[in-house]
């Protein structure tokens, strides 16, 4: 069956089967690799990505459900060289290290951006970050990228 | 300069990274490419009475199945270390005709899509006849217990001694205080964010290509070939962005091997990559321990003798290093830096119907270290001297180094009591009585705990490699035997590398992981890669210079030149030819290989005091730690913003252990913890913030001076907060992971005895 997407601003009609999970589409149909899987039972937030602007685990959706939708992925959101203001906080504060969870965690960062605006609290970051894993970080630094990104990116909402 | 040693330079990966231009192995898109499931065992032990892979083959798109039949050619997965003597634990690439844990595979099924591979699996039909498990220690040792290796005499397969035996029991005979503890250290699951994947490719002239995420290439390459009953020169190694090892992906597993079976047998790349249940089921696992632990002190709290007998769960195969975690690597440190009289090691090794046990970031060293920082803070409570004057009183002074622990070890250099001090002003140690009195305000329990850890990193290390080529553009590009999996390798190799050859940063560029850009070294692993890596890196980078001063000898037509700023100058005339110029002048004659082979190979010893405090409601069982600092000493910074990372995520990874990780196996061998929803990883809100502190002595061992930073998180925080929350429980003694409900117990015990009372 036939989805149609609109993906980091390209529009395009994807051949799905009904089975198919949006992350799957991604992935193997389209190369966009950015976007990890890191556990298959939606506990680990890795496949965070933006549908309509909302941050989605793509593991979780089926892509034939969302035809007509725009999904914006970690490709998606540099321009060129130039970071997103939510990826340069993640770089400005060492928020990463192996890098796997990060596409998913810049994700629920222009989440949490989306719920509470510029000053979030970093108490509100750990808690908005349930639904995200990382093992290298201890989050500390994660939590000081994303309050940084969100205060970067002003009163602008995603993407 | 504002790249050089000591500066937290942002990364150059990240860029990468945060793109989504990362190439992690199931990023590899090979045109034609074989999807790889393996179909594992069920059973924690069972005799595989016969295999139908018919129905498998049937499905649409499976082309091909195999077992153990297809591959008994090749070699086992190897243990490095066998500590069992003439009795063997083979691990085969597929089980012959026994399964010894749950995961243990027995067919590999290759297939055009994931999802046909997987239905092609779930098709199998397997008769199995079941055997008695042994799926912990005490089973596994109970008298007449069912054996995982019928051929051993027993479950308990290696015994290993180390130390002053007769010393240490007369030192407890005579010790003032014995604090005695039988402390359990949980088997938990390494767990990286990237679950293992590997890529083969076979190509009739150029031979096998594995591109899979580990922790080096070059080591792994003849024991691929060896396995594989070829030879090194027909392997490729390829490592790309690694999503977390920690020690794990430091090994072979047998799915490596079987891609490159699969892909020359079928004439496709064929790519297996892991789900998460693969990794909980067949990952190596970390600590799973038990240990009877005897601490003496004399009158005054000084240490008389410290006796351990460790019984080491080492799963159902002697991994990798498997056998060597307690002993080797981890047993020569109990004790610490504390002025020891004898100190007595004795370790069994345990087999059970367990995934194999190996090493798990600090492998041994923070074994060793819970175990004594239990003990002391236990004889300190006992004999009412408080934790830090306990510590202050048998820690090691500077002039008492270097010191021999009587278990092979001369630790070197050093400044422990003034680390301590420099972790208690930290901590705002003072500030404790009034933090308690407002937790119980709160009707809160509040407690500390402390470790002072050492470990002994870059152990093991002979030599390491580095290999630079200089382009026609004068760039630099250094590749290194090392392998980042998210450490910061091509940032930090960089900045020593440039600031040694004084050009900036974006003239240097880090290579790491192919045998075909560099076929030598020892990968990443006990924390040693900047201590051997980085030192590898300037030699190279010297090596490459006095190349180019003999070069420009002759191309400035002078006998005297110097070099400076990636300049060659003539001294008599001032000529100059800069690295890009020479590089054109002489196409490849400033590359080079340097292997870095100190003639007196020693380890570092990074050490450091964690404080930890917790608050505990007593209502509900849940432990906050609140507050966490500490000291290290991890020699020279190269990066502080990278170490201060390392400890972050050491730390968590402790705390993990502490509070909330355990892998657990049901009576019959059933693991129950398979996926992020049985197994409890630390979340963002569970983390305190970190206070991170150096006070660094450079390690003599090294040209950079550094000692190792990626272990230490974790080594200094399991025992600091369990020790912090044993003290929040006025000394009842509590075992990891200190869970809710564990905790509420504990809580309403304590209630209860106060009410009797």
């Amino acid at each position: 069956m036939q989805t149609k997407l609109t993906i980091n601003g390209v529009a395009a009609t994807h051949e799905v089967s009904p089975a198919t999970l949006l992350v799957e589409l991604l992935r193997d149909g389209l190369s966009l690799t950015g976007t990890h899987i890191g556990c298959d039972t939606s506990q680990c937030g890795a496949c965070n990505v933006l549908i309509d602007g909302v941050a989605v685990k793509s593991c979780t959706v089926l892509a034939a459900t969302l035809d007509g939708a725009k999904v914006t992925t970690i490709e998606g959101l540099a321009k060129g060289d130039e970071l997103h203001p939510m990826q340069a906080a993640f770089k400005e504060n060492h928020g990463l290290q192996c890098g796997f969870c990060t596409p998913g965690m810049v994700m629920a960062g222009l989440e949490i951006v989306r719920r509470h605006g510029p000053n979030v609290s970093a108490e509100t970051i750990a808690h908005d970050l349930e639904g995200n894993l990382c093992r290298c970080t201890g989050y500390q630094n994660i939590i000081a990228a994303i309050g940084a990104g969100a205060k970067a990116m002003g009163g602008k909402s995603n993407a | 300069m504002k790249f050089g040693v000591g500066q937290s330079v942002k990364r150059v990966e990240d860029f990468r990274l945060l793109t989504g231009a990362g190439r992690y192995t199931d990023d590899l898109q090979l045109p034609g490419t074989l999807f790889a499931v393996t179909l594992r065992s069920p059973y924690g032990h069972a005799v595989i009475r016969s295999i139908d892979t018919a129905p498998a083959l049937a499905v649409e798109g499976v082309v091909a199945v195999y077992t153990y039949k297809d591959i008994a050619e090749y070699g086992e997965v190897p243990c490095l270390v066998p500590l069992s003597g003439p009795i063997k634990t083979p691990r085969t690439l597929l089980a012959a005709e026994r399964v010894r844990f749950v995961g243990d595979g027995v067919a590999f099924v290759v297939a055009e899509t994931r999802e046909a591979a997987r239905a092609g699996a779930e098709a199998i039909e397997v008769d199995y006849d079941e055997l008695p498990v042994v799926a912990s220690i005490d089973a596994a040792i109970a008298p007449g217990a069912p054996k995982v290796w019928p051929d051993a005499p027993s479950n308990l397969i290696f015994d290993w001694q180390l130390g002053d035996g007769e010393g240490a029991a007369k030192g407890i005979a005579g010790a003032h205080h014995v604090a005695s503890l039988r402390i359990v250290q949980n088997r938990v699951a390494p767990t990286s964010m990237e679950v293992r994947a590997a890529v083969g490719e076979y190509d009739a002239t150029t031979g096998f290509t594995l591109t899979f995420g580990g922790q080096g290439v070059a080591a792994g390459r003849p024991m691929i070939a060896g396995i594989l009953r070829t030879t090194p020169d027909q392997v490729r190694v390829v490592t790309g962005d690694v999503g977390g090892g920690f020690g794990m992906k430091a090994f072979m597993y047998p799915e490596y091997v079987l891609v490159l079976h699969a892909a020359r047998a079928l004439g496709k790349p064929v790519k297996w990559t892991g789900e998460r249940s693969d990794a909980f089921q067949t990952d190596s696992h970390g600590r799973a321990m038990v240990s009877d632990a005897k601490l003496g002190f004399d009158k005054d709290g000084m240490i008389t003798a410290l006796q351990v007998e460790t019984w080491s769960d080492l799963g159902a195969y002697q991994a990798q290093f498997g056998p060597a975690i307690q002993t080797m690597a981890g047993g020569r440190i109990i004790g610490g830096v504390y002025r020891i009289p004898a100190i007595h090691n004795h370790v069994h090794g345990v087999m059970t119907n367990t995934a194999p046990v190996d090493a798990y970031r600090g492998a041994g060293r923070p074994e060793s270290t819970y175990i004594m920082e239990r003990l002391i803070e236990a004889g300190a409570r006992t004999l009412g001297i408080p934790a830090d004057e306990i510590r202050r009183r048998n820690l090691l002074r500077p002039d008492e180094l270097p010191h021999h622990n009587g278990l092979g070890l001369e630790f070197d250099v050093g400044n422990f009591p003034a680390v301590l001090d420099k972790a208690l002003a930290d901590a705002d140690w003072a500030g404790f009585p009034a933090r308690k009195a407002a937790a119980a305000k709160r009707g809160h329990r509040y407690g500390r705990g402390m470790a002072y850890y050492v470990e002994i990193a870059g152990g093991g290390s002979q030599d390491e490699f580095a290999d630079i080529k200089v382009n026609p553009a004068g760039i630099v590009e250094a590749a290194v035997g090392t392998q980042s999996n998210g450490q910061g390798h091509e940032t930090v190799y960089a900045q020593v590398l440039a600031e040694r050859l004084g050009i900036p940063m974006e003239q240097v560029r880090i290579v790491q992981g192919d045998t075909n850009r560099l076929d030598q070294g020892n990968g990443t692993g006990g924390s040693r890669s900047m201590a051997w890596g980085g030192a590898a890196t300037l030699q190279a980078g010297d090596e490459m210079v006095a190349r180019g001063i003999e070069l420009a000898k002759t191309a400035l037509d002078d006998a005297n030149v110097d070099y400076s700023e990636g300049v060659f100058r003539a001294r008599a005339t001032n000529r100059t030819l800069s690295l890009a110029e020479l590089a054109t002048l002489h196409p490849g004659a400033l590359d080079g290989r340097a292997r870095y082979k100190p003639d007196n190979p020693r380890p570092t010893f990074p050490n450091g005091c964690h404080i930890a405090e917790v608050e505990i409601d007593p209502e509900t069982g849940t432990t906050k730690v609140a507050r966490y600092s500490l000291c290290d000493d991890l020699g020279i910074l190269v990066n502080p913003m990278l170490v201060q990372g390392q400890i972050h995520g050491g730390v968590a990874q402790g705390l993990g252990q502490a509070l909330l990780e355990d892998v657990v196996y049901s009576d019959d061998a059933q693991l129950v913890t398979g996926s992020f929803m049985d197994y409890g990883m630390p979340r963002a809100d569970d983390m305190p913030h970190i206070h991170f502190d150096t006070l660094g002595t450079p390690s003599p061992t090294n040209p950079l001076g550094v000692k190792g930073c990626g272990e230490a998180g974790t080594i200094g925080a399991m025992p600091s907060i369990i020790n912090a929350i044993i003290d929040a429980l006025d000394g009842v003694q509590i075992e990891m992971p200190a869970t809710v409900e564990k905790v509420w117990r504990a809580c309403q015990a304590l209630e209860t005895r106060v009410a009797a009372e």
